[in-house]
């Protein structure tokens, strides 16, 4: 067993980046033109990443599977983005939103990244207006904001429920100034299948041209895979259908070491499945649980009844109502952090009270919102004495106002009508906070090899909080990566142009037209999603929301077991010189089963509790997640050794010099 | 419910397409229409039979991948959502149903109901951004007041999904309401104001370039809209367009 050496400046927390920043190698302008850089994925870590890159001076290249960098799954993120602006006077600062993060995290981040994340938050915010990002204002011209979960301050900015978007466009609008300056040449519908290692450091990529078929070579002196998460191995997740962990698996295979697997956000909000031809879930923000209280009937009966048709959720009088958030976390109430009102979901619908015909779902209430906002909009506009319905529609024209969007998205999925009657929710796979182990440049453990976003595993420990993916995605593109990489390719300002026609190139492409031979030839009879489904099912089943080693163990082989099947029972119609939607799931599903044996392998091996891993071995008589800081202060980065199940683990320690550790309490 | 689907099938963008006949059987009105798609190709796939292609990702109504003409209409028969957000309750059992690509000169068909878009992304590359540098050497983001109603016009304009629906609506083929929903969302910044004047003119050089026709002044586009994107933003993009003229 190894130790990692994270990197992490020495010095105080406050000086540290800017001490790092003051100490690396930089680039001059003139060298930078001689030096190519590939990113691999254009949301809002690569898209900005390349963008500023370019600005720097390198040549980038960026990657994408879709048919534009800005339609990379950063464009669906809702609810918003945290800065300590402190606009708000409500007594937010760095330091503040570092603990928030460190805490909320359950205390498995890196002190050193996440202060610099708070550090650089205010100017994303600055940057973006800028761009022209339209973010919500208030009627003073100023910028609004609104609260998110695990803290007790306002500092998500956001763009109705459409915040994603609005900043993947300012990105994708930062990188169109530089495409049209000739300094990025964008390679969309085009999808990484393995990365190229010359002398032990990463020095090109093998990409597929998605619509021809074609196997091309593509180098540079530093390859930066901001390529997402792989939520996707539970094959239903509020991911995009095309999310996968190809480019961050290959890599892995190929010598990063993958960090914390078995950390998982499973989301508090999303609409419930409603039956088995379901191919994706869909998130309802978190920002509503700013207005919606959440609840399920009190009594059993109630449940029943309620699932079998005989009686609808506003029959139910407030008393015969459990809000069970509000109840069990008085201080944070609907507002608790997502793996604690995941959890509390569960238990609830495990004990007998869920609602929907499946049991599976508790109530979103806006009720009492539409109320509140109601009475309030009628007294500024002096209508001191309005009558109830007048107060509704005023009400229901607020929570129009604020959350509207999601609200038509919600009716037009289950049919029903959210200002009427409460809207179910249960809880989904939603981010990874695992990923490749990075140091604090963000370098993986191959030389030249840098990850980004949530692709990387860094800053969120073992949960994030709302509204906290947006902005690491976009502190380390715009902010930390363009800057540290430099101090690597400072090394390399005589090396010129890295050659395609090197052996190594030669043998990872032949490596991957075998691969897929392979996939085009199995000629079984089981579809590729017939497979993935099944994946799961084991996933959600047994590395879910809850976990026990017994199950672990059994996902293990099942896993194992699937795999085998897979390559020898698959069948891929088509052809592999054409656009092939089948080839290319089959290519993403090889991948997610084997990280999915390493999830639950790392899972296994955590024998405790923290954020979004729960063992149920390890909990409070209260049934709250028990952390043992003492065994498991630690990342767990796994390195490849041919087989998952021969994977083996370095730690890197977790040193926690300015936040005491203690239990995470919301009561 | 049974359905009788008809859909364009072609196998690249030099060949000559076809519509086929495919029934499906089973379709429950919970499902989304690419759902309906989902079962069909998996039958495929059993038969050893090259799939459906189309584009989709997020299917949640805002990635703006998918780009089916159902029945003759972009996203189908509703209105303000995306073929992904479109449920087969909106059928009934018997229906026959067309499937085919968003058509228009300035898209070729790539395979089957794959389109390319691109000339949209290059739209945008000729000045579809403010010149910024993203170094974070900006001003204080509160340093600029905007008028809430101006931002909010500004995010109405900005959440134009980029899916072409509008291009496939229209008679002309016309890309106007997309242009113009990009130039609006600039222009009523005071932070895209600076280059407004440039950046209509280089946009709509581009437009006319790709090979989109003219406005047909019919609407359409703003009716199969799945964002709801106003007409108002090319009646703005025109007068910024004649002042840019103006000035030279």
């Amino acid at each position: 067993m190894s130790v990692l050496d994270s990197k992490i400046p020495k010095g105080p927390l406050k000086e540290k980046w800017t001490n790092h920043k003051n100490n690396i190698n930089l680039v001059n302008p003139a060298n930078k033109r001689n030096i190519d850089v590939i990113v691999i994925g254009t949301g809002l870590a690569g898209g900005s990443a390349a963008a500023t890159l370019a600005e720097l001076g390198y040549n980038v290249k960026t990657f994408c599977y879709q048919d534009s960098p800005r339609r990379a799954h950063s464009i669906a993120a809702q609810g918003g983005i945290n800065a300590s602006k402190n606009y708000q006077g409500d007594g937010d600062s760095d330091y503040r939103l570092f603990y928030d993060t460190v805490k909320g995290g359950d205390y498995r981040s890196r002190e050193g990244n996440v202060y610099r994340l708070a550090e650089v938050s205010g100017n994303i915010i600055d940057q973006c207006v800028a761009q022209g990002v339209p973010f919500a204002r208030e009627y003073g011209g100023y910028l609004d904001n609104r609260s998110f979960g695990g803290v007790l301050v306002s500092r998500t900015f956001y763009a109705k429920g459409q915040t994603g978007q609005q900043l993947l466009l300012g990105a994708y609008s930062a990188m169109n100034r530089q495409i049209n300056r000739g300094k990025i040449k964008p390679y969309n519908r085009h999808e990484m299948m393995d990365l190229v290692l010359v002398d032990g450091k990463a020095r090109g990529i093998i990409a597929r041209n998605m619509i021809t078929g074609e196997i091309e070579r593509h180098s540079a002196h530093a390859v930066v895979l901001a390529s997402g998460g792989y939520g996707n191995v539970f094959f239903l997740s509020t991911n995009a259908m095309g999310s996968n962990v190809t480019a961050a698996w290959r890599a892995h295979r190929r010598g990063a070491y993958f960090a914390n697997p078995c950390y998982t956000q499973i989301h508090p909000t999303c609409i419930p499945v409603s039956g088995d031809h379901q191919s994706k879930l869909t998130l309802m923000s978190e920002s509503l649980r700013n207005d919606g209280r959440i609840w399920v009937p009190k009594r059993k009966e109630d449940a029943e009844a309620i699932r079998s048709g005989k009686k609808k959720p506003t029959q139910l009088a407030e008393e015969d109502r459990d809000y069970y958030l509000e109840r069990r976390y008085p201080a944070f109430g609907n507002l608790v952090p997502r793996d604690v009102a995941s959890r509390a979901a569960k238990e609830r619908c495990d004990a007998g009270f869920g609602v929907n015909k499946t049991g599976q779902a508790v109530y979103l209430d806006f009720s009492d919102a539409i109320e509140r906002y109601g009475k309030e909009k009628a007294f500024t506009a002096g209508n001191k004495d309005a009558s109830k319905e007048e107060i509704i529609k005023l009400g229901k024209e607020v929570v129009a106002a604020k959350y509207g969007n999601l609200f038509d998205m919600y009716q037009k999925i289950v049919d029903q009508n959210p200002y009427e009657t409460p809207m179910m929710i249960y809880p989904a796979v939603h981010y990874t906070m695992g990923g490749l182990w990075v140091d604090y440049n963000l370098q993986t453990t191959i030389p030249g090899c840098y990850a980004a976003g949530e692709a990387n595993f860094s800053d969120h420990g073992a949960n994030r909080l709302g509204a906290s993916a947006l902005m690491q995605g976009l502190a380390d593109g715009y902010f930390v990566l363009p800057y540290t990489i430099g101090n690597y390719l400072s090394d390399d300002i005589r090396t010129g142009a890295i050659s395609t026609d090197s052996p190594e190139f030669e043998e990872t492409e032949n490596a991957v037209k075998e691969r897929m031979d392979k996939l085009m030839n199995a000629n079984g009879s089981k579809s590729v999603d017939s497979y993935h489904k099944e994946l799961g099912l084991i996933m959600w089943n047994k590395c879910g929301m809850a976990r026990n080693a017994e199950g672990l163990k059994e996902a293990i082989e099942e896993i194992a077991a699937l795999r085998e099947d897979f390559w020898k029972n698959v069948k891929v119609p088509g052809t592999a010189t054409s656009k092939n939607a089948e080839l290319e799931k089959a290519g993403r599903v090889a991948d997610f089963l084997e990280l999915g044996e390493l999830f639950a392998k790392d899972a296994l091996h955590r024998n405790e509790s923290c954020g979004g891993h729960f063992r149920e071995e390890y909990q409070t008589e209260e049934g709250e997640a028990l952390r043992d800081d003492e065994n498991f202060r630690y990342v767990a980065a796994w390195e490849h050794k041919g087989k998952p199940a021969d994977a083996v683990l370095h730690k890197e320690e977790l040193v926690f010099e300015n936040i005491e550790l203690k239990t995470r309490s919301y009561k | 419910m049974k359905l009788n689907l008809k859909i364009w099938r072609q196998e690249n963008a030099t060949a000559k397409g076809k519509i086929v006949d495919y029934p499906v059987d089973g379709i429950d009105g919970d499902m989304s229409f690419l759902e309906m798609l989902d079962i069909l190709n998996e039958q495929l796939v059993e038969k050893g039979e090259d799939t459906i292609q189309f584009d989709h990702d997020c299917r949640e109504g805002i990635c703006g991948s998918c780009s089916l003409q159902i029945n003759g209409e972009p996203h189908g028969p509703d209105k303000l959502i995306a073929t992904c957000q479109l449920h087969m309750r909106s059928f009934k059992d018997g229906d026959t149903i067309y499937i085919e690509p968003f058509r228009a000169k300035a898209f070729p068909v790539i395979k089957d109901l794959i389109v390319d878009r691109t000339a949209f992304d290059r739209i945008q590359q000729a000045w579809g951004y403010v010149s910024v540098n993203t170094s974070g050497n900006t001003v204080d983001a509160n340093t600029i007041p905007v008028e809430k109603e101006k931002a909010d016009e500004s995010f109405n304009a900005a959440t134009c999904i980029g899916c072409g629906a509008c291009v496939a609506a229209c008679k002309n083929a016309s890309a106007m309401l997309f242009t113009s929903a990009k130039v609006s969302q600039y222009a009523l910044l005071p932070q895209g104001r600076v280059e407004a004047t440039e950046r209509v003119k280089a946009m709509v050089r581009q437009m006319d370039e790709e090979g989109f026709g003219n406005c047909s002044n019919t609407g359409a586009c703003e009716i199969e809209c799945p964002k709801g994107i106003s007409l108002e933003n090319i009646a703005r993009m025109n007068r910024e367009y004649l002042a840019a003229s103006v000035k030279g």
